[in-house]
């Protein structure tokens, strides 16, 4: 098996007269935390949904877990997952209906087994009754993280996993996905305006700019390479320069 | 947030107990699965069940006592007594089929879950079968009741046609699940800014659908056009067999070709969009 969960070649995306990914080119190695760091209208988004198959790209190509995206797409969905605050799941619907049907749609074998594992994992225990549009945001974003973590997928992809959560909360979702990474050997991509939580949680870090990849390396190798402190004065220094990167 | 601060510090984790079904084109338990989706939906609130029966009764209640008031004083209608009833009744069939496939689909948009569900495992076909089936359970939930009332209130029974209301009920859910297919197209590809068609749609086609009136009735240009539609085959089936008592087989192979061709043009229109969705990032933009 190849030791790439994810290579993406020449990718681009354009919109009649935009253009919101252009010729992007990066490797993902299995087992890895990666980040894609960037402001608005970076691409982080466009590229998280070119690589779920949920946007068809103007012009190159994408492998996931050795197959062709989205000519492959059958074969990797069901090893692959999301999460986003930007999607949600059906609010009438109680936890656990929730997470039956995601179960079935992913083809468990034993959905009630993963539904109480999760269950257990993430204390959805005094939740898992309740109408999911009556949870706080805490409560939603575990939810929404047991749906995405309902097959065990191995390339997990996340936008803005902490966005609207509170520190405490924040710290104990970063402290999960790593404690995943480390159980199951997944890969994670995720997406994030939250230096400090990509410079605790991600190996790898892809710096975009206007649809363009303008560096990567890891957190601490870019915090040298452009002599700053930490992450966020690097992201400041590269969204702020007319040129991109050093 | 209260109940977020309760939770260890570092979650302890079992190796994932998920494996997986084998991977095929067309799964029923994929089929199921959508199903049993908005069949929880319907169970959440008993005023959605209400509100599906609410209106089929309230119209045939409305042509129940219009028909009383025409056999009383009209000497043609007499001799089809219960023609607007089961013309009422159909045609709740045929409106309650199409938005029984539009709003689950629209349920999905206001709920954001389409990308959730574009991004699963799940085939465009497979939910469209899914909205096909759960469009026949919200049209039963719809009709029966009324259909039920209509005997102790009018002494008129739909169920008395037998063979023939199955036949005339399976076209029209056909029919009307293949134009909800075409609406919920329409409303993937136009945002919810036209979710109203989900609603009125329909319309569109009842003036020549011959529901309460012959098609010999239209213009001839109109008779051209109400002939290319099952729902017109199906209804001037229906006076015959109310009037006349027999089965007209010809009309009734007219609507099932026709539904064919319509069931096929509405899985072309309702994939293609989903193509068209995924190249211009619909699926990402739709929210509530």
């Amino acid at each position: 098996m190849s030791s790439l969960a994810v290579k993406v070649s020449k990718l681009s995306k354009i919109y009649g007269n935009t253009t919101a990914v252009q010729d992007l080119s990066f490797e993902i190695e299995t087992g890895s935390i990666t980040a894609l760091l960037g402001g608005n209208g970076a691409g982080k988004t466009t590229i998280i949904s070119m690589l779920l198959g949920l946007l068809t790209p103007t012009s190159g190509t994408i492998h996931l877990l050795g197959k062709q995206m989205p000519e492959q797409r059958k074969t990797v969905t069901p090893k692959m997952n999301f999460g986003s605050p930007y999607v949600d799941l059906p609010k009438r619907l109680t936890v656990r209906q929730n997470l039956d049907v995601f179960a079935s749609l992913y083809g468990l074998r034993e959905p009630k087994r993963r539904i109480e594992q999760l269950c257990d994992e993430l204390h959805l225990e005094n939740i898992i009754d309740r109408p999911t549009g009556k949870l706080s945001s805490g409560q939603a974003t575990r939810v929404g993280l047991a749906k995405a973590l309902i097959n065990a997928p191995c390339l997990l992809l996340l936008d803005e996993p902490t966005a609207s959560l509170d520190p405490d909360t924040a710290d104990w979702v970063r402290e999960y996905l790593k404690a995943y990474r480390d159980l199951t050997g997944a890969t994670i991509i995720l997406a994030s305006h939250n230096m400090t939580e990509v410079e605790r949680v991600c190996e790898n870090v892809l710096m975009l700019k206007s649809g363009s990849m303008i560096d990567h390396g890891s957190p601490f190798s870019l915090i040298e390479k452009y002599s700053r402190q930490n992450l966020e004065q690097v992201f400041l220094e590269i969204a702020r320069s007319p040129d991109g990167a050093q | 947030m209260n109940e977020d601060k309760s939770i260890p510090r570092i979650p302890r984790l079992a190796a994932p107990k998920a494996e997986q079904r084998a991977d095929r084109s067309f799964s029923p338990l994929r089929v199921a699965a959508m199903i049993r989706r908005y069949l929880y939906l319907l169970q959440s609130g008993w005023v959605r069940i209400i509100e599906l029966a609410y209106w089929p009764i309230m119209q045939m209640i409305l042509w129940g006592f219009m028909t009383e008031f025409l056999l009383n004083s009209s000497s043609v209608i007499l001799r089809a007594g219960g023609v607007l009833i089961a013309a009422v009744l159909l045609w709740d069939v045929l409106f309650r089929s199409n938005i029984g496939v539009a709003v689950s689909f629209l349920e999905e948009m206001w709920s954001r879950n389409l990308a959730q569900l574009c991004a699963s495992p799940l085939r465009t076909h497979e939910w469209a079968a899914a909205l096909i089936i759960i469009s026949l359970f919200r049209t039963l939930i719809g009709v029966l009741p009324a259909a039920l009332l209509a005997i102790p209130l009018y002494q008129f029974s739909i169920f008395e046609m037998g063979f023939t209301l199955v036949a005339f009920f399976s076209n029209l859910l056909i029919f009307g699940a293949a134009v909800g297919l075409g609406v919920s197209a329409l409303v993937l590809r136009y945002g919810l800014g036209a979710e109203s068609l989900a609603w009125v749609g329909i319309f569109l086609i009842a003036p020549i659908s011959g529901i309460y009136y012959p098609i010999s009735t239209l213009p001839d240009w109109l008779q051209f056009l109400a002939h290319a539609l099952p729902s017109s085959h199906v209804f001037e089936g229906m006076r015959i067999a109310l009037a006349e008592n027999r089965f007209d087989l010809g009309l009734f192979y007219n609507a099932l070709m026709l539904n064919a061709v319509f069931l096929a043009a509405g899985f072309f229109i309702f994939l293609g969009t989903f193509r068209i969705a995924r190249r211009q990032g619909l699926l990402l933009q739709i929210g509530e």
